[in-house]
């Protein structure tokens, strides 16, 4: 080895330095801890792949039978008579597609101004009382939702939003219509309140992970609490809040228990949001411990449907997502 | 830290593992609307005999499925399998408790059993035909009733159960324009007008909720909730309101022995004090039972119901099965279930 | 990082303090004005309908919760002393597995996706799984356990608790892997730079430093999903059904929490009811005690 320390007569033999040059050693177990942990994360991935096409697998095969009967007007179709075997996905796709539109406008700027509010302007104590209350909303059971809102929030809406909405802005065909408190808009708000919780609690970590450095050198050129984070905050945590807002979306996508006790169950496609509806999810829920047959298989085939709406969410947002780094270019 | 973790989670294992006698537990699944019944019997009979059995909610299709597929010992069904079915699955079927379905309605000014309604006006109601109070078809039937100039709002099942099916069987007897258009079953394509409540206490909430409106519930449900049902006009032509010796009086008539399967319709049943809308809630199992000791413990405990589960069943507002239908049902008990080839000896 | 073109990089850019004329500086201090007020009524209309929830679950279940209802098994209507005490253990039990099971390997994804994947076909492709698994409604889970785990010909021909366990873990696995995703790649480069260079090991890295950088919202991933899955219905009512009787085993029927108030929520009875929102009280107060446990913990680590 170069370097080697040149022997000399008398003296004792040297120890080659290749004896001190642990780096092999270290190199060779570094490795073997870093493949290691790389195998097992790899793992992890595999399995949450593996587990996603299993589930669209077994969709697929258990919707062939009505996939086969009705092919694609299936998705277009209003129909719904079990009786004679008729059905059609249409009023609950509507219906999927409005509460969840309800539930998301709500909730979003809802969440993130609060999420705002808990980590710049409230005290720090109200803001662990606040936060934890949060995360308990997410704990309630989705059935409790329901019953609350079949029995509480559906005469509230019956009594108090749903007359002053009628009347103030009754010259929309989204606020006409005879109401009863149950129905899309209903349903749209308990949603938003199952998802609230979620988008908040995560938005706020976000925002609690922006390094202090780049907030304070804002602050320090004289910007506002509102410019920062409109600025600094939301951008470099745009990912993270993406990811929060996908999460209380697929919640309120896949919702069962809750949206079921509220929406009405209606196979009607009406524009005002005060009509009775149903969703993917309400029509799995009820329809499901009863159905044999054809019709299990059109709610599996249901269920593929919803599956398709989130790949396109998804689709959507990977979209938006890459449109937003290239501009940013971070 | 983690010793605490593992040792919580032995302490819990322990606190799980060591609780129960040895008797196995003897689960059944099925129909929703028998299950308070099945749930007290099931709970007095283990502390008789020590023997649990588990009966659950889930829906009287999957209860079928389930007990087909062998995943539980017991199906329960409130719409009964045909003779084909039930020889295809290899099941033997018997009534095992009997209830009756109510129309209930919100009306300011009417009280409990004040309504009087005939079948054809009901089923033209739930039509979407009649659509107000004060309509000249229900005035007749209410001479001197206040009736109002509200719409009327239908309230039906926005889930698949059996309490529809007997529902829409009733009104598919008697109103033939029903049966053309709509049909009976478990789920059916209810006129637009309607509004749909999930479960019986969903058909509840949304009745206590909405002026106007009619719905049906299972007697249970209209009696705990105190909630203003109304008089039916039944086959002979009375105006009978609802209540145990009401559905009693359905069971008298039926043909238990003449129907294969006791798949027997209590609907619309001949008797001045018959209450129309009355059905049977069934129990499935294998003719052929893997485990003669899980068979014979089974038995034993429909036997028990039988014959000692009466007082429990009026207490929660069900009718228990007549003495002579069940000795029909033990009868064909030994005739047909069989454990490795021989009868079972209860 | 700033965005291009706001206020503050266009004063910057024009290089003139007088630029900023007091005019501006008060109309941008009342849109911070503004939007601090918008931000404390958003917080109260959250709070609100929190308070009226909690409040509601309080009140109803408050009169339930007694010694006896912590200790007894369920008793039929009209039978008072009944409990939920084998319901509580099967919760606890089938949502620690669900626990053991899902958040490792939801961590482990994380961690892929975040530190090795990125941005690559792979990890794009895992991400869209992860997403799309979230939006599954969770009964479809039920059914896709049911056909694996307990109808035949593929399951065990029974239902079980551990099928039950299954079923929660798959909901966990994709909130904790994107949660953690999403913390994860909150961390700064430079913390991770700095730490290759002092020749920490990745594994190390990831495991010591970045994590603990993260930890706060990693620990929210976590809680968020076994908070979910301790309040679902759907998913067990075809895998682990529930059971009026102790928990001996978990390979069989297991009584549990959130089935339990299905059942007698939607009863008749005055007392089943009570007890189902008594039942819905212990559920909040169980996970509650979770977080405050689990953020006790964590803050202790800190010195």
């Amino acid at each position: 080895m170069a370097g080697d320390i040149e022997a000399h007569p008398g003296l004792p033999t040297p120890t080659p330095l290749s004896d001190y040059d642990r780096t092999g050693d270290v190199a060779r177990s570094r490795h073997f801890g870093d493949l290691l942990f790389q195998s097992l994360t790899s793992l992890g991935a595999v399995i949450l792949v593996a587990v996603v096409a299993s589930i669209l697998a077994l969709l697929i095969w258990k919707s062939l039978p009505a996939m086969q009967r009705f092919g694609v007007g299936f998705i277009a179709s209003s129909d719904w008579d079990p009786l004679h075997d008729r059905y059609g996905a249409w009023p609950s796709i509507y219906g999927t597609l409005v509460t969840t539109a309800i539930a998301m406008s709500v909730a979003v700027p809802l969440a993130l101004v609060t999420a705002l509010f808990l980590v710049d302007l409230s005290p720090p104590w109200l803001s662990r009382i606040v936060g934890t209350g949060l995360e308990l909303l997410a704990a309630v059971p989705s059935i409790i939702y329901g019953m609350w809102g079949m029995t509480v929030f559906a005469s509230f809406m019956q009594r108090w939003v749903e007359p002053a909405l009628a009347n103030t802005l009754g010259f929309l065909p989204l606020f006409q219509g005879s109401f009863n408190g149950m129905g899309m808009l209903t349903a749209g708000l308990i949603l938003a309140l199952m998802v609230l919780p979620y988008i908040c609690a995560v938005s706020r970590d976000v925002f609690r992970m922006t390094p202090g450095v780049l907030k304070e050198s804002a602050y320090g050129m004289g910007a506002t609490t509102w410019e920062v984070t409109r600025d600094v905050t939301i951008p470099y945590g745009m990912r993270g809040i993406l990811g929060a807002v996908f999460l209380g979306l697929a919640r309120a996508i896949g919702e069962t228990m809750a949206v079921t006790f509220v929406i009405g169950d209606n196979r009607n496609v009406a524009t005002s949001l005060f009509a009775s509806g149903n969703t993917i999810s309400s029509t799995l829920a009820n329809q499901f411990n009863e159905a044999a047959g054809l019709k299990y298989s059109v709610l599996v085939e249901l269920g593929l449907v919803l599956f398709m709406i989130t790949v396109a969410f998804e689709i959507a947002a990977h979209l938006w997502l890459r449109r937003l780094r290239n501009a940013g270019g971070r | 830290m983690k010793p605490i973790f593992v040792s919580a989670a032995v302490a819990l294992c322990a606190v799980a593992g060591c609780s129960g006698s040895d008797s196995t537990t003897i689960h059944g699944a099925g129909a929703s609307f028998p299950y308070p019944i099945y749930s007290k019997w099931a709970y007095t009979f283990e502390q008789l005999d020590g023997a649990r059995i588990n009966y659950q909610s889930i829906g009287s299709s999957a209860g079928i499925n389930q007990v087909k597929d062998r995943t539980v010992n017991f199906g329960a069904s409130d719409a009964p399998l045909d003779k084909k079915e039930l020889d295809a699955a290899g099941l033997v079927q018997f009534p095992l408790v009997i209830g009756g379905i109510v129309p209930v309605v919100h009306l300011s000014g009417v009280k409990a059993g004040e309504l009087k309604l005939s079948p054809e006006v009901l089923a033209n109601i739930f039509l979407g035909e009649i659509t107000k109070w004060n309509d000249s078809a229900i005035v007749a039937l209410n001479p001197d009733g206040k009736l109002p100039d509200v719409a009327i709002t239908p309230v039906r099942r926005s889930d698949g159960s059996g309490t529809t099916w007997i529902y829409t069987n009733y009104l598919s007897a008697v109103s033939s324009p029903w049966k053309e258009r709509i049909g009976a079953g478990k789920e059916v394509s209810w006129p637009a007008a309607s509004v749909g409540g999930k479960g019986n206490e969903g058909v509840a909430a949304n009745v206590t909720q909405i002026d106007g409106s009619i719905g049906y519930v299972e007697y249970a449900y209209a009696v705990q909730n105190k909630m203003t049902h109304v008089q039916l006009q039944n086959k002979a032509g009375k105006f009978v309101e609802p209540s145990l010796e009401a559905f009693s009086a359905a069971a008298k008539n039926a043909d238990w022995a003449g129907t294969p399967g006791f798949a027997v319709a209590l609907i619309d049943q001949p008797g001045d004090d018959t209450w129309p809308i009355v059905g049977a809630s069934f129990i499935l199992l294998h003719n052929d039972q893997p485990d003669r000791a899980v068979a014979a413990k089974m038995l034993k405990f429909f036997d028990w119901c039988f014959k000692h589960g009466g007082d429990a069943a009026k207490n929660l507002h069900f009718v228990p099965i007549p003495a002579d239908v069940y000795t029909l049902v033990e009868a064909d008990w030994d005739k047909q279930i069989q454990s490795g080839g021989k009868p079972i000896e209860r | 990082m700033m965005a291009v073109g706001s206020p503050v990089s266009q004063a910057i850019a024009s290089g003139s303090a007088s630029d900023m004329a007091p005019r501006s500086i008060a109309w941008r201090r009342s849109i911070d004005w503004a939007v601090r007020v918008f931000a404390t009524l958003s917080a109260c209309i959250g709070l609100v309908a929190l308070t009226w929830i909690l409040m509601t679950v309080c009140l109803r279940g408050g009169q339930a919760l007694s010694w006896r209802f912590v200790t007894q098994l369920p008793t039929p209507p009209g039978v008072p002393g009944g409990g939920v005490s084998n319901a509580i253990v099967g919760t606890c039990l089938m949502t620690a597995l669900a626990a053991l099971v899902g958040v490792p390997l939801g961590l482990l994804a994380g961690v892929y996706l975040a530190e090795y994947g990125k941005n690559s076909p792979a990890a794009v492709a895992v991400r869209f799984a992860a997403n799309i698994l979230m939006g599954t409604p969770s009964i479809l889970i039920g059914v896709f356990v049911n056909v694996l785990l307990v109808s035949p010909p593929l399951g065990l021909g029974h239902y079980s608790g551990y099928a039950g366990a299954a079923a929660l873990a798959i909901i966990v696995l994709p909130v904790v892997a994107r949660t953690s995703e999403d913390m994860l790649r909150l961390v700064p480069d430079t913390l991770r730079e700095s730490a290759l260079a002092l020749g920490c090991p990745r594994w190390r890295m990831t495991l010591d430093i970045i994590f603990r950088a993260a930890r706060g919202g990693l620990l929210t991933g976590v809680i968020l999903a076994i908070a979910r899955v301790s309040g679902e219905t759907a998913p067990l009512l075809f895998t682990a059904l529930n059971s009026e009787y102790s928990v001996r085993s978990l390979n069989e029927q297991t009584a549990n929490l959130t089935v339990f108030i299905a059942n007698k929520g939607q009863s008749p009875y005055v007392d089943w009811q009570q007890m189902a929102w008594g039942a819905a009280l212990l559920i909040t107060l169980g996970v509650l005690s979770l977080i405050l446990f689990a953020r006790f913990i964590l803050r202790e680590r800190k010195s």
